[in-house]
Order: structure tokens, then sequence, then C-alpha cells
């Protein structure tokens, strides 16, 4: 059996159970049949497609079914591409799937989220499948739509429905510019299918159009600041195994559709595109991360983090176009390696903290985390798995996120190798950035860690939580445990990569499995290598050897006591730090730039008994520059427009008449 | 490996009778820092109620992950065995792991010296790690190479010359140091005052063999910090992998010269200088991120800067 059908299978058993959860919709075994068919639906894609990723890449294989368009039909192929993409997907779909079948329990109306999760799986697989650009849409449309659904699941709540609005709002903003990036492809012949698109030659004039129009369609979907602004709304309001795909694989679904039209669809790229595309990510990247420091909301602030490795990827994504652009064959390699190695990184460790987020959720029933803290005794191996993710996240060794981000700065080291002025400038300077956002994730973790699990519990909810049921631990455990495998044995996922790398850009980097002891050495060794299993290794024994030696020859006598309070010893949890305090060093840094951050703080004259008030201001400059004069002026046009549906008939009949007029007359100057 | 480790105090306690002369002051041993680890190791360990596991973990694993990085910098000759096992990348990263544990553990006993104390590390972190990111750019287009024995060997080579771009990345590079360290200006290794103590507040809540490893691992920071110095701006003498023994004791007594003359300094230093409010800090630090950046595009646009 080919590899596609096996795939479309799937797809097909994911709509079935979709179909399914309809049927049984208020039924009490709806939740664990729903989530076990997801989960061995999407169990057997992934294994289906890391098998045929690690096997013979060499022959894409078509399908093509008699619908859709009639002189097209729907095109549907698996190429490298795509089955990585594919890998992140279903990887991603089986992990939720499994923490669903305990999470699924605490959803007070699964009717709303069961028939919509396994067609949200079987959207995102169709549009890494498309191989036409009508079918294309067509899934990233059906995508866009169930994942509303998804997001409006718990519409009641406080501000879900605006961000299901403006979700809704962006998606088809974001869908217009890939309908438009498609049509111009396609060009005055309209031939829609992907081969066809891949032979035509492109003019620069519409590669240019087509680049920007991408970045606004694919990048408004994957969280690029300016157009992140649904993303953060989104995310967290939709139930957390959901929040976890959407930030965890639809981003990445969105970028597959950059990489898909920009690298393989356009062909030879041009290198002013690839500044563009690397000042969008660094800036992306840095401000991703800031607005995640000024949050104190878990499921905002991981969102906000999304935006983040979003930038990340693009970042060095631009990077391998520059490269490609310039000839740069092996180097545009290790930039796309390092894009495809985080794409992958990124997708473990989301998943990863959005479940634990999720399981702090069922456990408290609290998001923000100035009520949460000291969790850490309550949710042991939850608060275990969310700290290797926070490791992870913070680009660690010898975690995975720390090998991307090496990989990435290794390609920022050739760049002196790029002919180009605007590049040589660019490119130390987006190396900045990326190594400012790496610091500040770091700085993030520790907040978000810190204060939702460490410290003293500052409510009742907090204090009295239950460790989570075994599906979701052992959902975080498989990726955790994922997070540190690609983490000391990068070179086995490099090697592994290197099939798309050789379809996409027709180089690769060296095969890694060859160097001494696994480790990784991206050009050659006397220039750099680095081997995340003796990191690991060294770090183990080194801290081990501490440990025998102390508690051998040294003391191990021990005493609990009370904190040490300098002697006025803080009573109540509230004088801990919380997370706006945590982020006040660096929001006085950062945020007075960027936020227009303002510390108030509201003293109570003497006599008075009123508590003094802290209130913090911050602004968010887009939204407020961007996005709300755009909202004023459709509402000022849309009210004036208003008076037209109030007029007498004669009145429309001279309206119908002047604009034939003015029709006749462009038509007339016109010829 | 061991050599750090025994080297590590030893310097510290050095600087410290430093300082100490310099204010004309008798000062303690140069080998007190080895009786107070001794006398640390022997004492109980008084945890806080509510400390977590994690509290405890901490200092081994910080102290792990400096130990390899400092093993990790050539000393008095280059090649190390294992030096492919990390880069400066990586090296940069292990102390980033060090320190997000640290931070960590801060926040954990849930007091406010341990919050004000990670709070400000974090964000004088978020500044250093770029900039020291940024330095390992600059050595790194230099050298051609991120790994530090190559990047030795290449500098003690008669290629170099004096370069604009290098003079930038060796004063970042101090800077750096400096606020990795916990050092004046940006931190006073000597304070308990509670307003003014960032790398002290917090470890706090420490005490006993715990504290011991935590302070064990800021002697090898500062010494794996001036090493690197070493190395990489003042490799003379540097011992060349497969030389002879007599290279070797060369390159021996040559580091340990290094190292006194730069514990010299940063006393002098430290004793010259004020130390700064905690939100100077952010432009003393940004002026080294800037010279780094400055250094790095200086070496895109020419490699002969």
């Amino acid at each position: 059996m080919p590899a596609i059908v096996l795939q479309m299978l799937c797809v097909a058993g994911l709509l079935g159970s979709a179909v399914l959860a309809i049927v049984l919709s208020r039924s009490k075994i709806a939740t664990p049949i729903i989530y076990s068919a997801t989960l061995a639906a999407s169990a057997i894609a992934l294994i289906a497609s890391i098998h045929w990723l690690l096997g013979d890449t060499a022959n894409a294989t078509d399908l093509t079914f008699p619908i859709g368009l009639p002189w097209l039909g729907a095109h549907f192929r698996l190429d490298a591409l795509a089955s990585f993409f594919l890998v992140v997907v279903n990887l991603g779909g089986a992990t939720a799937s499994l923490y669903g079948l305990g999470y699924g329990h605490h959803e007070e109306a699964p009717q709303r989220v069961l028939p919509f999760f396994p067609a949200f799986l079987a959207g995102m697989n169709l549009v890494v499948l498309a191989d036409d650009a009508f079918s294309y849409l067509l899934c990233w449309e059906f995508m866009s739509l169930v994942s509303w659904a998804l997001v409006m699941a718990h519409h009641r709540e406080a501000g879900n429905a605006k961000a299901g609005y403006v979700y809704l709002v962006m998606a088809s903003f974001g869908t217009l510019a890939l309908l438009l990036a498609f049509g111009l492809l396609a060009g005055p012949a309209g031939d829609y299918g992907f081969a066809a698109i891949r032979t035509a030659q492109h003019t620069p004039y519409v590669a240019t159009l087509v680049l920007i129009l991408m970045l606004l369609g694919a990048g408004s979907k994957a969280g690029l600041v300016p157009l992140h602004v649904w993303l953060p709304l989104a995310h967290p309001a939709a139930p957390s195994h959901v929040s976890a795909l959407m930030s965890g694989v639809m981003t990445k679904v969105a970028i597959y559709g950059f990489i898909r039209v920009v690298f393989d669809l356009l062909g030879q790229p041009l290198w002013p595109a690839s500044v563009v595309v690397l000042i969008l990510g660094g800036i992306t990247a840095v401000m991703g991360i800031l607005y995640a420091m000024m949050e104190n909301d878990l499921k905002r602030l991981l969102a906000y983090s999304t935006i983040e490795n979003v930038g990340v990827i693009f970042a060095s994504l631009g990077l391998a176009l520059a490269f490609q652009a310039n000839g740069l064959k092996l180097l545009a390699a290790l930039a796309f390696t390092a894009a495809l190695f985080h794409v992958l990184n990124h997708s473990f460790f989301k998943s990863l903290l959005f479940f634990g987020a999720g399981a702090v959720l069922t456990a408290t029933g609290e998001r923000d985390m100035d009520k949460l803290g000291g969790l850490i005794h309550r949710m042991p191996f939850t608060s275990f798995a969310v700290l290797m993710g926070c490791v992870a996240i913070s680009a660690l060794p010898p975690f995975n996120g720390f090998v991307s981000e090496w990989l990435m700065f290794q390609a920022v080291l050739h760049s002196p190798e790029l002919p180009q002025w605007a590049l040589k400038v660019t490119v130390p300077a987006v190396g900045a950035l990326l190594a400012l956002a790496a610091a500040l994730a770091a700085a993030c973790f520790v907040k978000a860690y810190g204060v939702t699990f460490l410290g003293r519990p500052r409510g009742v909810a907090a204090e009295t939580a239950e460790e989570v049921d075994r599906y979701s631990l052992s959902a975080m455990f498989v990726l955790a445990a994922l997070c540190l495998l690609a983490g000391i044995l990068p070179g086995l996922v490099i090697d592994a990569l290197s099939p798309i790398t050789l379809q996409i850009l027709g180089g690769r980097m060296p095969i890694q499995i060859n160097e001494p002891w696994l480790s990784i050495a991206p050009i050659a060794e006397s220039r750099s290598s680095y081997n995340g299993l003796l990191v690991m290794v060294f770090i183990t024994i080194s801290a081990s050897s501490a440990v025998v030696f102390i508690h051998r020859f040294a003391s191990r006598a021990l005493r609990r006591g009370p904190a040490w309070g300098c002697g006025f010893s803080d009573p109540t949890p509230a004088a801990q730090y919380s997370g706006g305090s945590f982020a006040q060093p660096i929001r006085r840094v950062f945020g007075t730039l960027v936020f227009h951050a303002r510390d108030h703080v509201e003293m109570p004259t003497p006599g008075d008994i009123r508590p003094a008030r802290l209130r913090i201001e911050l602004h968010d400059l887009i939204w407020e520059g961007m996005y709300q004069p755009i909202a004023g002026a459709v509402g000022l046009s849309s009210a004036w427009l208003n008076r037209l549906q109030f007029l007498t008939i004669r009145r429309y009949l001279s309206l119908v008449f002047a604009t034939l007029v003015a029709l006749l007359l462009v038509l007339a100057i016109w010829s | 490996m061991l050599l750090v480790l025994l080297l590590a105090p030893l310097l510290t306690g050095f600087v410290r009778k430093m300082k100490a002369r310099l204010v004309r002051r008798q000062g303690a041993s140069v080998f007190q820092p080895y009786r107070d680890l001794l006398r640390l190791l022997r004492k109980e360990v008084v945890l806080a109620d509510n400390a977590s596991w994690l509290f405890r973990v901490t200092p081994y694993v910080t102290f792990a992950a400096i130990w390899v990085a400092a093993a990790l910098v050539p000393t008095f000759a280059t090649g190390l065995l294992f030096n492919w096992t990390a880069d400066l990348i990586a090296i940069v990263a292990l102390l980033g792991s060090a320190r997000f544990f640290l931070a960590l553990a801060g926040m954990d006993v849930g007091t406010s010296f341990g919050g004000i104390g990670s709070s400000r590390e974090v964000m004088i972190a978020a500044l250093a790690e770029p900039a020291m990111l940024l330095f390992v750019f600059c050595i790194a287009l230099v050298a051609g190479s991120t790994q530090l024995s190559t990047v030795a060997n290449f500098m003690a080579s008669s290629y170099v010359g004096l370069r604009v771009s290098l003079g930038m990345a060796m004063i970042a590079l101090i800077m750096v140091a400096l606020a990795e360290n916990a050092r004046i200006p940006v931190d006073n290794p000597a304070t308990h005052l509670e307003l003014t103590m960032v790398h002290e507040a917090m470890v706090l809540e420490y005490s006993g063999r715990h504290l011991a490893m935590i302070e064990f691992g800021v002697f090898l920071k500062l010494l794996l910090y001036i090493s690197l110095i070493a190395c990489v701006f003042l490799p003379w003498k540097i011992a060349v992998f497969g030389a002879g023994p007599l290279s070797y004791a060369i390159g021996a007594v040559a580091y340990l010269v290094k190292l006194a003359a730069a514990g010299f300094f940063l006393a002098l230093f430290e004793t010259a200088t004020a130390k700064m409010r905690v939100f100077r800090v952010p432009q003393f630090l940004g002026a080294a991120l800037m010279l780094g950046l400055l250094g790095t595009l200086l070496l895109f646009v020419s490699k002969s800067f």
C-alpha cells in the first residue's frame, strides 16, 4: 500500500471519529472513545510518516481524488517536507489525544469539543498533504474554522467571545492573502496544481508580491509581529490540549505553508526577500518574549512565548533564504535544518508546557499565576515534567532547545560569506536580537515556573491542589523524554532532516551519525562541535560525585526551620514576589520603551487606613497604534454607509442611474 | 578538571587578600576560602519549612554545570581531551543553566529576599548573556571557530595582531565578567544589606553543605572567566597540545602569573570603584552589549578589523 493511502486512511479515520462524536454527542462514553480513536489514528499516521521519512524519501507518492475543481481534481502528495510536518502534526495529535483521555473528563460541555478535535487534526493533516492550491486553501480554511469552533468551546467565559471574533477576522484576512498569493502563482493560465506552479517561471515582481502575501497570510496564522494579536487571545481560550495543538502544531502548519510556497514553489529566491524575513523574525522573537515577560496569565504567557519561537524559526528561514539566494547550499541547509529542528523542538516543549498549564488549571481552576504558588509540593510529577519543558524552552543544555539555537548561531557565524552589504549589517543585528530573545526566554520561564510552582501557595485553590490523572501525566512525560532525547542525540534528528534539505534546497549537512561519540559538527569539527550526550554525562557524573563525596565525608545532618526573614518574618504569602514584581526590573529596562510602562504608587494620606496600591500601566502599542485606528476607521465608514439603508425609492433609483453612468464613462475612457 | 577545582578557592582567597591589603587591612589568609568550605561542609543544613526537592538539588546541579564549563576552558595548555564536547556557545549556555536553577531556588522558599535576588539576577543575565554571545561571535569570526582550543591556538599564533574588534570584545567580556561574577560595580560579594544584594539575596536561605556547593560554584566561575580572558586575549606561553613537559611547565607557571595579575587588577578595580544603583546596571551592560555588537558588525563588514 503506498504511504499516502495509509495517511489518507488515517485522515478518514479522524473525520469518521468526528462524525461519531456528533452521533454519540451527549453520551458519557464519548470522551474515552473519541480520544482513543484519535490517539490510534494519529499514532498510526505518526509511525507511518516517521517510517517514510527515514526510509525511501526519493519517490514522492501522489493521490488524486475526482472532487474539487472539475478540471483539476483534488491532489494530495507525500514528499519529504510534507512527511516531516506530518510527524510534527501527528505527534502533537497523539500526545494531545493521550492527554485528552484524562483531561477531557473535566470538560463541562464535551459535545462542544469532541466533534471538532478530530476534525481539527484531520484538517492539519490535509493542509500538509494538499498538492494543489484549491485543496490547500480549502483545507486551510477548514482547519481555521474548526479551530475557531474549539476556541469558542467555552464561549461564556469572559473574553472568549472577543478572542473568537478577533481570530475569525484575522483568519479571514490571512486566507485572503493566501488566496491572492496562489492566484498570482497560478498566473493567467490558472493551473492550480503545485507541480505546474513549481515548473512555471515567475517574474521577480510576482515573486516579491507572493512573498509579501505569504508573510501576511502564513505569518498571521503563525503569529508574526504585528499580525500576532489574535494568537494570545485565541490560543489560551481553547481547552488546554487544543491550546497545545494550536500553539505547538497549527503555527507549524502555517510555517509549512510559508516554506512550501517560498522555498519550493517560487524557485530561486531573491536576497532582498531574506532581509525582510530576517528582520521580521528578529523583531517577532524579542517582542514576543517581552510580551510574555509582562504577562501573568499562565496560558497567555505560553502563547506569547509561541510568538517568540515563531520569530526564531522565521529568522533562521530568512538566513536560509539569504544563503540559498547566493548559492551557498551547505550553509542554506544548515540554517534550514536549524529552523526545522526548532519547529520540532517547539512542538515538543510547547505542547508539554500547555499540558502542564492545563494540569494546573484542572487542579486549581486558576490560570492567574499570582493566585498560584507552591504547586511543586502538591503536584510533584506535573511540576517535574513542566520543569523539563521550561529548561528546554529556555535553550539550556543538554535539552533540545539549545541544539537548534546553537545550529542557528553557527549559521549566523557563517554569514560574513554573504556578499550583500544589507545582509552583512542585518544578520549580526538579528543574531544579537536572537541572543537577547534567548536570554529573556530564560528569565521569562524562571518567572513562570517560579511563581506558579515554587514559593508558598497564594490561595486556597493552590493549597488544596491535587495531582492530575495518569493519562495527562504520561502525555507530559512522553514529551519531556522527547525533549531530552532530541537534546542528547541531535545527530540522529539532523540526519533525518537531510532528505528535506536535499529536496528543497538541493544541499545537505554532513552526515552526523559517523561523528565520534554521537556529537554534531555542522561544517567541521575544528570549527564547532557540540555533544549533548557527553555534556549530560559529565554533568551527571560531576553532580553525583559531588553528592556522594559530600554525603560520605561531610555532614549529612539536616534540620527544618522557618525561613529567615531578617528578624521580621512575613506571615502572609502575599509578601512573596509575584509575577508583576518579578518582571519589574525587566519592565523598567525594556518596558518603558516597548510598552510605555509606568508604575503608579497610590499612597494613602497619613491617617488614612486604606492600603497603598501599586498600579502597573502597560500599553500594547501595536494594538493601540495599528488595530484600534483600523477598527475605528471601519466603524466610522460603516456608520457613514449605514445611511444608505434608509433612502427613498427615488434616491435609490438615482443612485443606480448614477452608478451606471459612471461605469459607462469608465468603460468609455478605458477603451 | 581537578586543577580548576583546587585552584578556584585560592584565587578567591588571593583577591580577598589583595582587597584587604589595598585598604590597609591585614586580611585573612589566602587559604581562608578552603577553611570556609570545610567548615560549611561539616555544618548541618538548616532547611526552610517549605523548601522543595528542587531547592536541595539545585546546589549540586549548579555546581556540576559550572564545573563542567570550567573544565572545558583551556588553562595552561590547549587541546583538552574532550574539548569538542562543547564550544564557547555551549559554555555560555551551561553557565546559563546554572543560573536558571539558582534563580529558581531563590524563588522556592517564598520569601521576598529570594524573589528580589532572582528577579534582579535574571534582569542582569538577560543583558549579560547576549553581550557574552556577541563576544563569542566576535572571537569566532576572527578565529573562524567557536571551539575554544582552536581559538586559543589561533590567538597564540602570530596571525592575529592588534584589532579594533578584539579590543571591543575584550572590554565587553570584562564588563560581562564583572556582572556575572557579582563583583563591584554590579553587585557586592561582601554585602548582606537587603536592598543592595543580588546574588547573595538569592542564596540567602542556603546553609551548610548546600551553601558550600554554591560558594564553590562562585569560586569556579571567577576562575573560569579569568581563564577565558587569559586564554583568548593573553595566550602567551600557553602550551600547545602534544608539546613537551617543559612547555607544559612554562605554560603552568605563565597561567599562575596571569591568574595572579588578573586577581590583582580585579582587587584594584573593586577598591577603586563604587557599586552602582541596580537600575544603572542595564546601562553598564547595555554598553557591553553595544561594544560586542559593534565589534561583530565591524568583522562582518571586513575581516581585517
